[in-house]
């Protein structure tokens, strides 16, 4: 059976320094999978080259998206494909209106098609399931918006935009309780609104208390060490990544 | 990520007619085509007078050294300082001759007329070709016409009074010049309280190779009076120097309210030693907004003396230097009043080798109270050979003024173009969509039809930015 994503033999970073060494990963369709690892382990890497970033080089291995090799690929291919990565520190872009930068990813994709209308009346439904002031709609994206906004926007995107494998990378970190059951409102939502994969890379637990998770990935100093199922999540919440020979606190808030 | 810059498409812009049967001067400058100018232009006595002054003082100030970008390029020698059209300033555009009518239609002058303007003028090289202004704006008592008809008729003495009063012929060598062989341009008069609900616009359109341009705009707005005026200047490209040094002289009464917008794209042969000089009464507010485009080489400073107490200016430009463009603008203010605010907001963006520099001067008088002045200006460069400098300058000689500054370089950061590429955005709209953001705050100001232009100018810029 094909993989929704298969990664095989994967070695990258940037030109000084290679950081994910061997790495085998593959995600299935409908799924909910957690990346976690102490700091500095290499997932946010890992996130990255998956969405394309050029500052990463995949020195050997293959990465295959939907049966075909997508590692030539540039992010924007990878996005219209249906790969979508929320980042840790989403950029400000000043000048460009919140909405009219969402009616421009979605009219780049022919199977999100909607009038004006339909598409103000979706916006308005997923700011409103978000627990987000419309008026942010007006503003420039991401300029003058708290961390916990900033995620917010980002939930609003991958909501809008279904994509078929998300990537939420530390999107609870920073987060104040408030905020963090948005995240965590907002990937319940995304789960049960289509048969999209979510990966989410974190080192909180908490995040993942809603959430019902298939399989539990563990990443130290760029490699693979473990595969589970959730109750590995209980167990490093517990004893932190101690057995994989780190010693490092485990946030629980 | 590479960007291999492709020559910018001005094909918009770039089209020359021709200039057979067109009265055009010898190159150079001497007294004798001075008198030739006037006397063709059937002057007033002083206006000729004022003229031989001018270029008695031309002759006798250096060219400006060690000042911006360099202007070695330009010979004096090889301008032809007045070339004609030879027609007959028309009211309508049917009776424009055709290739003149075809190059505004091309521009789409006639059309904005019709949509969203109150009235129009169109200068072709040294002549206006078209001046006409709704009937009901006239019944209004506002005048709107070239400033030479003007001359003779009811308002000469106002024009008299005003004509190079705000810039003197003793300002800088290029104002003499102006003074001496300034042809075409426009006079407005709006009578006390009166409020114009659209705006007016003069086009200026150099054709003639290795010509200058010299036209004059006059404007004087009465107490309680509200205008927006539109200035809107273009040439195709010729390998040799043009000239553009007009001058813009601007009267705001006691509570008026003028906005003076700029949308400048001059060919890229173009030197552009624009003076512009604006004289704010007590409680007026004077709105600068300008895009500079175009050009080889420009100096263009706009200056506002704010004279009246509790009056207000606002500048809100953005240069866009391209390559082979070295562009020096900014502004200068002058708060003389009490309880005066002025706050400048301006936007400069290089890419391919081009130079862009922001200048600004502050000066906040012994007699300004509490006066207020902030000065912001961002700039953003698209690679490594393109250069940006801000030259802020302030001068302040009271104690209750209140004066901040603050400015950033930047380029467009990699992440800034992951982040928009991984939503599905193509990178040369990435890179577009991010310089439009940044001229936003200006393109916002302008009416619709410049905005859509002015986007339009940035994204011609922008094509073919990425190898």
């Amino acid at each position: 059976m094909k993989h929704l994503l298969t990664i095989s033999g994967l070695n990258a970073g940037t030109e000084d320094k290679s950081i994910l060494h061997d790495v085998d990963l593959y995600l299935d369709a409908n799924q909910t999978h957690v990346l976690m690892g102490p700091n500095g382990a290499g997932k946010s890497t890992l996130g990255r080259i998956i969405m394309g970033d050029p500052a990463y080089q995949v020195e050997s291995g293959s990465i295959e998206f939907d049966g075909q090799d997508i590692s030539e690929d540039s992010p924007e291919k990878r996005s219209l494909a249906g790969i979508f990565l929320s980042y840790q520190a989403p950029v400000e872009i000043p000048g460009v209106p919140l909405y009219s930068f969402l009616r421009t990813i979605t009219q780049k994709r022919p199977e999100l098609k909607a009038s004006a209308r339909q598409f103000r009346i979706r916006v308005n439904e997923i700011c409103e399931q978000l627990d987000m002031d419309p008026g942010y709609l007006t503003r420039e994206l991401n300029v003058g918006f708290s961390g916990g906004e900033k995620k917010k926007i980002e939930m609003l995107q991958l909501l809008l935009l279904q994509p078929r494998l998300a990537i939420l990378d530390e999107t609870d970190s920073g987060l104040d309780v408030d905020a963090l059951s948005v995240v965590s409102r907002g990937m319940q939502a995304y789960r049960e609104s289509c048969d999209g994969t979510l990966l989410v890379i974190t080192h909180n637990t908490r995040i993942l208390e809603r959430l019902h998770v298939d399989h539990t990935h563990v990443m130290v100093h760029g490699r693979m060490v473990e595969r589970g199922g959730s109750e590995l999540i209980g167990r490093i919440d517990a004893e932190g990544f101690e057995r994989y020979g780190v010693h490092e606190e485990v946030s629980a808030s | 990520m590479s960007e291999d810059v492709k020559d910018v498409d001005r094909s918009l812009y770039d089209f020359v007619k021709s200039e057979e049967g067109y009265e055009r001067f010898d190159d150079g400058l001497n007294e004798e085509f001075v008198r030739a100018i006037s006397e063709k232009k059937d002057e007033p006595e002083w206006m000729l007078e004022l003229r031989l002054k001018a270029l008695d003082i031309y002759h006798k100030l250096e060219m400006p050294a060690n000042w911006g970008p360099s202007i070695e390029g330009l010979d004096m020698d090889h301008i032809s300082t007045y070339v004609s059209p030879n027609t007959e300033q028309a009211a309508s555009w049917d009776d424009v001759p055709e290739d003149i009518k075809d190059t505004f239609e091309r521009l789409g002058i006639p059309e904005a007329e019709r949509t969203s303007l109150a009235g129009v003028g169109a200068q072709y090289d040294s002549e206006l070709v078209y001046h006409n202004m709704r009937e009901e704006v006239a019944a209004l008592g506002v005048v709107y016409s070239g400033i030479e008809e003007a001359l003779h008729g009811p308002y000469e003495q106002m024009i008299r009074d005003h004509f190079m009063k705000l810039v003197p012929l003793t300002d800088h060598k290029f104002a003499a010049l102006h003074g001496a062989v300034w042809s075409g341009g426009s006079f407005v008069y709006v009578p006390k309280d009166v409020s114009l609900d659209f705006p007016l616009q003069s086009y200026f359109r150099l054709n003639a190779m290795g010509a200058g341009q010299f036209e004059h705009t006059l404007i004087i707005v009465e107490p309680g009076a509200d205008l927006h005026f539109i200035e809107g200047c273009s040439a195709p490209k010729y390998n040799v120097a043009n000239l553009h040094a007009g001058c813009v002289e601007l009267f705001v009464g006691e509570g008026a309210h003028l906005r003076y917008s700029t949308i400048e794209n001059w060919s890229k042969n173009m030197y552009n030693l624009n003076t512009k000089r604006a004289s704010v009464a007590k409680d007026a507010r004077m709105e600068w907004i300008s895009g500079s485009f175009g050009s080889h080489v420009s100096y263009l400073y706009p200056t506002t003396i704010l004279k009246g107490d509790s009056s207000s200016c606002e500048y809100t430009g953005i240069t866009f230097a391209g390559g082979g463009q070295n562009l020096d603008t900014g502004c200068k203010m002058i708060l003389n009043g009490a309880d005066t605010r002025i706050s400048i907001n301006a936007k400069s963006i290089s890419k391919d080798g081009g130079a862009s520099t922001f200048r600004s001067s502050v000066v906040v008088g012994s007699k300004a109270e509490r006066a207020r002045a902030t000065v912001s200006c961002a700039s953003l460069m698209l690679d490594d050979q393109s250069r940006s400098d801000t030259i802020p300058a302030m001068d302040v000689r009271c104690k209750s003024a209140s004066v901040g500054h603050e400015a950033t370089i930047g380029r467009i950061s990699d992440d800034t173009i992951l982040y928009l590429m991984s939503r599905g955005i193509g990178e040369e709209d990435a890179r577009t969509m991010v310089v439009n953001g940044f001229a936003n705050p200006v393109s916002k100001e302008l009416p619709l039809e410049y905005a859509v232009e002015m986007n339009n100018l940035i994204k011609l810029e922008m094509e073919g930015a990425i190898g």
